[in-house]
């Protein structure tokens, strides 16, 4: 392999001078380096607005982890938490395992919000955070939908009646949505039928990918990921377990302000309203 | 003896290639009808085209255009080109490129497996001792010597059952000993399977030794061509071939001096005394008497140490006018000869066509 | 070992995915290596940077391309659907074409640099010989370029095995047909399942080394072999 990587290199359509290749490696290890120094740049120049959580000029920063369902809504939340605050935050986006497997191994989150309730448990499990200090954030919806207009008309006609090559799903075994789909095949007794006709998506937005792409005929996604075009049926609460997505503070942010602030954000009405317009419940 | 080809037709070659090597462009332009009987040498200096003539006849190179015909078969005209493997030649290259991947056995079985004609285990024991390379079977090609390595190919090339040779300055990477040890094979081969030869080489020695037909390139283009002896007894010469200029003749030796240690051959009539290297007596060897070594007398000079006096007539004295030299091509009896002497001597004794003169022959290079 | 059946259905799938790619790769790159290592036109620079784009393209890219080209509105998609073949992602042989052009400059470079390696003269002098094309083929070039097709061939089955980004985007996992085993240790670790990850994670390991041992040691053997003393 090695061999091989060198010798696109030694091949005539990449020559690649030496002291290029020093050049870039310098230019590429600067870049590497700036975004701490532009971050830091930025904080101290945003204004301090009057109403201030905190007496000090020069605030923390939180890491705050999120499962990539939450995407959209989350950009918002920042955008507005930022404005509103002297306090910033940087955001991971990834699988809620991902995420779980980074947060026990040392990765320096102070906030995550899981796509279901078991990582939390389970971070909670092993002393990673406190019990008092989880909530759920959002309830998830789930639809059936289709890229297609008129294949599915908001019931699920279009599983019994077998109308379709691929339903897909994100895969049970650890994703919520995917549960969820599961929950209602079972409510409708379709499991066993279909089960010959699953994709499972590694997450939700793959899901959505297959089903976006045509590959799927129909899937079942979140309500917030639902585009313009297409057709879809809103499943009845009742067909599956709520989708209960948890917020959890860190043990290692108890003493960072802006994690205090960002988690006590989440819980306010501004929050509140900025996650229901995405399609997601709270109580 | 095994007779190969029993057919022997002429060769023409008009070819016209065009090869470019980085920026430089090297231009082949040759006009040529030799025969395909015995060895034809093509003799030129390095960068005059030998290879790429060869290549051309080969079919190695494809930019070559023009008409090549081996007797009735065409292998190039304006319609067509044969391909290489197509062309029933044997090409001995200049660094043997035996195949690496297979013993002396496996290269030689390469070629008998796709010879024109099949290979009875007769042919193939006939080429293995003529070219003695019978205890080297086992042997992979990186453990052969420069000179073994030229006699296997030489061997794989005879395998193929070719209808012509074709053979690359097959001694050029050898030094002198190794050179001594094959070029008798190679004057042997000749002989022994009666296949049209193309030599090329850079060695006049070689070419003395070896060719019946000569084609002189220079940069590119044929300079002088015809018999040995046509091409190296002529005056046209280029100028930096000149001291090679010869007189090259088959003798036939007659009788054996024990005494002085000598041998008397005899050619077209003529009587010539030679060193006695153990020729045996009714073998006919090549002689080549170099033209500076062949001087001039009116009278029969009998008190003097050059043992070989012939009497003939001048032919033709062909000038020299660089130089202080001209060619004077005697008649003797049957046969001619050439001396190169001085214009003052021409001047000094009155030389002239038609006169009586008496040749002195220094020395004479026996080639085997 | 302690491996599940999920587990011993992901490594047979992933093994029946590396040799059939491999064997068909094998067939196909060879004569684009020859004609790579041959050719004198002005193309050769483009091919070959195209047979090298998976080296450096994330396969995360190559796969969403190819689930959007293999899809129903994209131009396989719509071939496959015409040949009555259906669609080609979330099936076996989806992931082996996609497979085939992840893996194809490990095949196809090291046999492109063997050929080269062999350059002009044994064919010429094969050519001399009455020896066709094909013939010179595999009579000279397959011999002498054998070092290049070993290494391709371990290099292409080892790629394949170790395959994750295009198999994740166009794989739909699905057991016996596309559950290979990095998309089985993935789902392990998402799922918090670590000792079973841990497991299959260690397999993988170890054949990847005993793959690269295998082929470090015929390379030296290789040349080894060149560096014998002759007379």
């Amino acid at each position: 392999m090695v061999n091989s990587v060198l010798s696109i290199f030694k091949s005539p359509t990449m020559k690649f001078s030496v002291p290029f290749i020093l050049k870039i490696s310098v230019l590429w290890i600067l870049l590497f380096l700036c975004p701490l120094e532009l971050s830091n740049a930025v904080a101290v120049t945003q204004p301090t607005p009057a109403n201030s959580y905190s007496l000090n000029i020069e605030s923390q920063h939180a890491n705050v982890a999120v499962a990539s369902n939450f995407i959209k809504p989350m950009q918002q939340l920042k955008a507005q938490f930022e404005a509103n605050t002297p306090h910033t935050i940087r955001v991971s986006y990834s699988s809620s395992g991902k995420l779980f497997a980074q947060i026990i191994n040392g990765a320096p989150f102070d906030v995550f919000l899981s796509a279901d309730q078991v990582k939390p448990d389970e971070l909670i499990k092993r002393g990673k955070a406190k019990a008092h200090e989880r909530f759920t954030y959002a309830q998830g919806t789930l639809i059936l939908w289709s890229s297609k207009t008129s294949l599915v008309n908001n019931s699920p006609d279009v599983l019994y009646d077998n109308n379709f090559r691929k339903v897909a799903l994100a895969n049970p075994k650890f994703a919520p949505y995917g549960q969820a789909a599961v929950d209602v095949l079972n409510h409708l007794v379709l499991l066993e039928q279909t089960k010959s006709k699953w994709v499972m998506g590694e997450s939700i937005s793959q899901t959505y990918q297959f089903v976006a792409t045509g590959n799927a005929d129909i899937g079942f996604i979140s309500f917030s990921q639902k585009p313009d075009y297409g057709s879809y049926w809103l499943i009845p609460e009742g067909f599956y377990k709520p989708i209960k997505q948890d917020a959890i503070l860190l043990k290692n942010a108890e003493k960072n302000a802006s994690a205090l602030a960002f988690f006590q954000f989440l819980k306010s009405n501004e929050a509140k309203n900025i996650i229901q317009s995405y399609h997601y419940n709270v109580d | 003896m095994t007779i190969i080809n029993s057919k022997s037709p002429n060769i023409v070659a008009n070819l016209h290639a065009s090869l470019r090597s980085g920026s430089q462009v090297f231009e082949l332009e040759v006009t040529s009808i030799f025969p395909s009987t015995g060895i034809t040498a093509i003799l030129g200096e390095s960068g005059s085209g030998k290879t790429t003539l060869l290549r051309c006849i080969a079919g190695l190179e494809k930019s070559v255009k023009g008409l090549l015909k081996i007797g009735e078969t065409t292998w190039l005209d304006d319609k067509r080109c044969v391909p290489t493997c197509e062309r029933e030649i044997g090409y001995v290259f200049q660094d043997a490129r035996l195949f690496d991947h297979l013993n002396v056995y496996g290269n030689l079985q390469f070629a008998v497996k796709r010879s024109h004609e099949t290979v009875k285990k007769v042919f193939f024991e006939e080429v293995v001792h003529a070219l003695d390379i019978g205890h080297l079977m086992q042997h992979k090609p990186d453990q052969l010597s420069g000179g073994e390595k030229q006699r296997v190919a030489i061997a794989r090339a005879l395998l193929i059952k070719p209808k012509m040779l074709i053979m690359d300055e097959p001694l050029a990477s050898l030094d002198n000993a190794r050179k001594q040890d094959v070029l008798p094979y190679l004057a042997a081969l000749q002989n022994m399977f009666n296949l049209p030869m193309l030599y090329v080489s850079h060695s006049t020695d070689e070419v003395c030794r070896l060719a019946d037909h000569v084609i002189l390139l220079h940069q590119g283009k044929v300079v002088i061509q015809g018999s040995i002896n046509e091409v190296f007894s002529s005056a046209q010469l280029p100028h930096v071939y000149q001291r090679e200029t010869s007189t090259i003749i088959k003798a036939k030796i007659i009788e054996k001096n024990e005494r002085w240690h000598l041998v008397r051959a005899e050619f077209d009539g003529n009587m010539i005394w030679l060193q006695d290297h153990n020729q045996s007596i009714g073998r006919t060897v090549r002689l080549r008497i170099i033209a500076s070594d062949v001087s001039l007398s009116l009278k029969d000079e009998k008190e003097s140490t050059i043992l070989n006096r012939l009497e003939g007539r001048i032919a033709c004295i062909q000038m020299d006018s660089r130089g202080a030299t001209a060619l004077v091509t005697i008649d003797l009896m049957n046969t001619e000869i050439v001396a190169q002497v001085t214009r003052k001597s021409i001047d000094d004794l009155f030389l002239m066509v038609g006169m009586k003169i008496w040749t002195q022959i220094k020395s004479v290079a026996i080639l085997g | 070992m302690g491996l599940t059946d999920s587990d011993i259905n992901a490594i047979w799938l992933t093994i029946k995915l590396a040799f059939t790619v491999t064997i068909i790769l094998l067939i196909i790159g060879t004569p684009i290596a020859i004609w790579l290592a041959k050719t004198k036109s002005w193309l050769r620079g483009p091919i070959n940077a195209i047979v090298a784009l998976p080296l450096v393209l994330p396969p995360t890219v190559l796969g969403f391309y190819l689930l959007i080209a293999m899809g129903p509105n994209g131009p396989i998609g719509q071939l496959t659907e015409q040949l009555g073949v259906g669609l080609l992602p979330f099936t076996f042989w989806g992931l082996v074409i996609g497979s085939l052009f992840y893996s194809l400059p490990f095949v196809v470079q090291p046999i492109q640099n063997a050929v080269e390696a062999i350059g002009q003269k044994p064919l010429e002098a094969a050519a001399t010989l009455h020896s066709k094309p094909m013939d010179t083929f595999f009579h000279v070039i397959v011999p002498l370029a054998k070092p290049g097709f070993i290494s391709a061939a371990i290099l292409g089955f080892a790629h394949t095995v170790g395959e994750f980004g295009i198999v994740l985007m166009i794989g739909g996992n699905i057991p016996m047909e596309t559950k290979v085993v990095s998309i089985q240790i993935y789902d392990q670790v998402e799922a918090l399942e670590y000792a079973g990850a841990h497991r299959l994670s260690a397999i993988m390991l170890g054949f990847s080394f005993i793959a690269l041992l295998l082929l470090y040691s015929f390379q030296k053997r290789g040349l080894a072999s060149k560096f014998r003393i002759g007379r």
